[in-house]
C-alpha cells in the first residue's frame, strides 16, 4: 500500500465539500419552503407514513428502556436507601436525555435511512427526472414535505415513546414495590419541570429536521445505480445518527449555560 | 415527406457541446425535427444520446449551443416558460421511470396536476391515453405488478396524456424480448398517427430504427455523423457507418 500524505487531506477536502453542499441543500430547502405551491396533501401523506411505520417500534423499543433503566438503576437506589427518588429519577432521564436520544436513533434507523434508499432510487431510475419534466418541482414535491414530516413526526414520536418508557418503568415499580400507577405518575409530574421538558422537546425538532434533511439529501444526490442507492441510505444513517448526538451535544451545552445564568 | 426542408424545423439543435470535466461527450451537434416526422438518433452506448435528449427538455444544462423548441431558444427562457413548453412533449425514459409508489391511474394523473383545467377533466384523459396503449385494466395495479413492456405502454401513456406535440423516446425497446419490442414499435407508430405528433427517438435497435424511422441521424464522436433515410444508410461504404447495420 501506497502512504501518502495527500490522501488524508483530500478525504478533510471532500468532507468540508459535503459538510458545504449539505448547507446549500438546507438553504434550499428554507428558500422553497416559503415559496408556492405548497405540498400539503403529499406531507400529510408522510407524515402519517412515517408516524404509521415508526410506531410500534418505538413503543417496544420505549417500553423496553423504561423496563430496562428501572431494573437496572433500583438495586442501587434501594442500597442508598432512596427507592422512592425511582419514579422521579428514572423520569427526569427519560424525558431529558435517554429517550430522546434513543428514540432519535430507532428514527434514524427506520426514516433516514427509508428516504435515502427511496429517494436514491428514485434518481437513478429518472422519476424524479420524470416528475420535473412533466412540470412539478421534485425538490418541493419530494425533499420539502418530508423534511417538514421528519420535523414535526420526530418530535411526537419521541414524546409517545417517553411516555410508553415511563409506563413500563411504572410497571416494573408496581410489580416489585407495590407502588401504585397513580403514585407513581404523581411523582413523575411532581419532579418534572418546565426546564426538563422545554429544552428536551425543542431539540427533538433538530432531531426531526436533521433526520429529514441527511436522509433526503443523500437520496437525492444518489449517483452510480443500484450500488449507490445503498451507499445512500448508509451514509444517511451513519451522518444522522452522528448529526443526532452532536445536537445533542449542543443542546445539553446550551441549556447548562442558560440554566446556569437563570 | 420531401417537402419538408421547405418547413421550420419545430425543434433545432445548433452545436450543441457538453462535457463532464474533460469528457467531451457532444461536440457540436446539430438537429433539425420536423413536425409529423418520426427523426431516429443512432448510437452507440455511452455516446451522449440521453444527454443530448436531456438538454432539450432542460434536465441538463448544455455548455454551448442553442436549442429552439418550437420558435423559443430554451437556454433562455425562464423556469414558467419552460414548464409550459414542457407540456408539450412526451419523453419516455430509458427504465420507464413509473413512480414505484404510485398506482398506474396516479401515475398518468401526476401531469395533469399542475393544469387546473386538464385535472377537471383526469378521468377521461387517463382512460383515453390508457385505451391509447391497450392497457385500460391495469389503471389500480401498481407499477411493481406490471410486466416490462406493460410498464413501457403505461409510461407512454403518461407521456402523451397531454397530447404533446414532439414525444421523445430514449430507447423505447431496450431490456424488452423482440416480440415485445416489436409490439412497442407497432404502437409507437400508431400513437404518432392518432396524435399527429412528431418523433425524436433515440436507440441503438436496427429494427426499431428500419419500421419507425422516416429520417435517421447517426450520433459519433460527438456530432451528427451523417442524416439520411434508412435505406441510405444502411447502403453506405463507410466502415464507422457499416458498424451499425451488421
Ligand atoms: N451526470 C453526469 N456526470 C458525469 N458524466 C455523465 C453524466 N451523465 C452522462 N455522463 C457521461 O456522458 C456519456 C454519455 O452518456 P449517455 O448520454 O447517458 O449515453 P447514451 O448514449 O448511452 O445514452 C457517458 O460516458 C456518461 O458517463
Ligand atoms: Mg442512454
Amino acid at each position: 500500500m501506497r502512504l501518502s500524505i495527500f490522501t488524508v487531506p483530500s478525504k478533510i477536502e471532500a468532507f468540508f465539500i459535503e459538510i458545504g453542499e449539505l448547507s446549500l441543500f438546507a438553504a434550499r430547502f428554507f428558500k422553497e419552503t416559503f415559496s408556492r405551491p405548497f405540498e400539503f396533501k403529499e406531507l400529510l401523506r408522510q407524515c402519517y407514513n412515517m408516524g404509521n411505520r415508526s410506531l410500534l417500534l418505538v413503543s417496544v423499543t420505549g417500553f423496553i428502556l423504561g423496563l430496562v433503566f428501572t431494573l437496572q438503576s433500583r438495586p442501587t437506589l434501594l442500597d442508598l436507601g432512596v427507592e422512592s427518588w425511582i419514579p422521579s429519577m428514572v423520569s427526569i432521564s427519560i424525558v431529558r436525555e435517554i429517550g430522546p436520544v434513543i428514540i432519535a436513533l430507532i428514527c434514524v434507523g427506520r426514516i433516514s435511512s427509508g428516504i435515502g434508499a427511496e429517494l436514491g432510487s428514485m434518481r437513478v431510475t429518472e422519476q424524479i427526472d420524470a416528475m420535473e419534466v412533466s412540470g412539478t418541482n421534485p425538490f418541493k414535491y419530494l425533499v420539502v414535505t418530508r423534511i417538514l414530516a421528519t420535523t414535526l413526526m420526530v418530535p411526537l414520536l419521541i414524546i409517545f415513546g417517553d411516555a410508553i418508557a415511563l409506563l413500563g418503568s411504572a410497571i416494573v415499580e408496581y410489580l416489585k414495590s407495590d407502588m401504585s400507577f397513580l403514585l407513581y405518575f404523581n411523582k413523575v409530574f411532581n419532579a418534572l419541570e418546565f426546564s426538563d421538558i422545554f429544552p428536551a422537546i425543542i431539540k427533538t425538532f433538530f432531531f426531526g429536521f436533521a433526520i429529514g434533511l441527511v436522509g433526503t439529501f443523500k437520496g437525492y444526490y444518489c449517483k452510480n445505480g443500484t450500488v449507490g442507492v445503498g451507499e445512500a441510505s448508509n451514509t444517511a444513517v451513519v451522518y444522522t445518527s452522528m448529526l443526532v448526538f452532536i445536537i445533542d451535544f449542543i443542546a445539553v451545552f446550551v441549556t447548562d449555560i442558560f440554566s446556569s445564568i437563570s | 415527406m420531401e417537402d419538408l426542408k421547405n418547413r421550420e424545423p419545430i425543434l433545432k439543435i445548433r452545436d450543441l457541446r457538453k462535457s463532464f470535466g474533460t469528457h467531451h461527450v457532444l461536440n457540436g451537434f446539430n438537429l433539425d425535427l420536423f413536425e409529423g416526422e418520426s427523426l431516429v438518433v443512432m448510437g452507440k452506448s455511452g455516446s451522449g444520446k440521453t444527454v443530448m435528449i436531456k438538454c432539450i427538455v432542460r434536465l441538463m444544462q448544455p455548455d454551448s449551443g442553442s436549442i429552439e423548441l418550437m420558435g423559443k431558444d430554451i437556454t433562455r427562457i425562464d423556469h414558467e416558460e419552460m414548464d409550459i413548453l414542457r407540456t408539450k412533449i412526451g419523453f419516455l425514459f430509458q427504465g420507464s421511470a413509473l413512480y414505484d409508489s404510485m398506482t398506474v391511474r396516479e401515475n398518468l394523473e401526476f401531469p395533469l396536476r399542475i393544469h387546473k383545467e386538464k385535472y377537471d377533466q383526469k378521468d377521461k384523459l387517463v382512460k383515453e391515453a390508457l385505451e391509447s396503449v391497450g392497457l385500460l385494466g391495469a389503471i389500480d395495479l401498481m407499477p411493481n405488478e406490471l410486466s416490462g413492456g406493460m410498464k413501457r405502454r403505461i409510461a407512454l401513456a403518461r407521456a402523451i396524456i397531454l397530447h404533446p406535440k414532439i414525444i421523445i423516446y430514449d430507447e423505447p425497446t431496450t431490456g424488452l424480448d423482440p416480440i415485445t419490442a416489436k409490439e412497442i414499435v407497432e404502437l409507437m407508430k400508431e400513437i404518432q398517427i392518432k396524435y399527429g405528433s412528431s418523433s425524436l427517438i433515440i436507440t441503438h435497435d436496427v429494427d426499431c430504427a428500419r419500421v419507425i424511422s422516416n429520417r435517421m441521424i447517426l450520433l459519433i464522436e460527438g456530432v451528427n455523423y451523417v442524416e439520411g433515410t434508412f435505406k441510405e444508410l444502411v447502403s453506405s461504404e463507410d466502415k464507422k457507418i457499416k458498424a451499425f447495420f451488421k
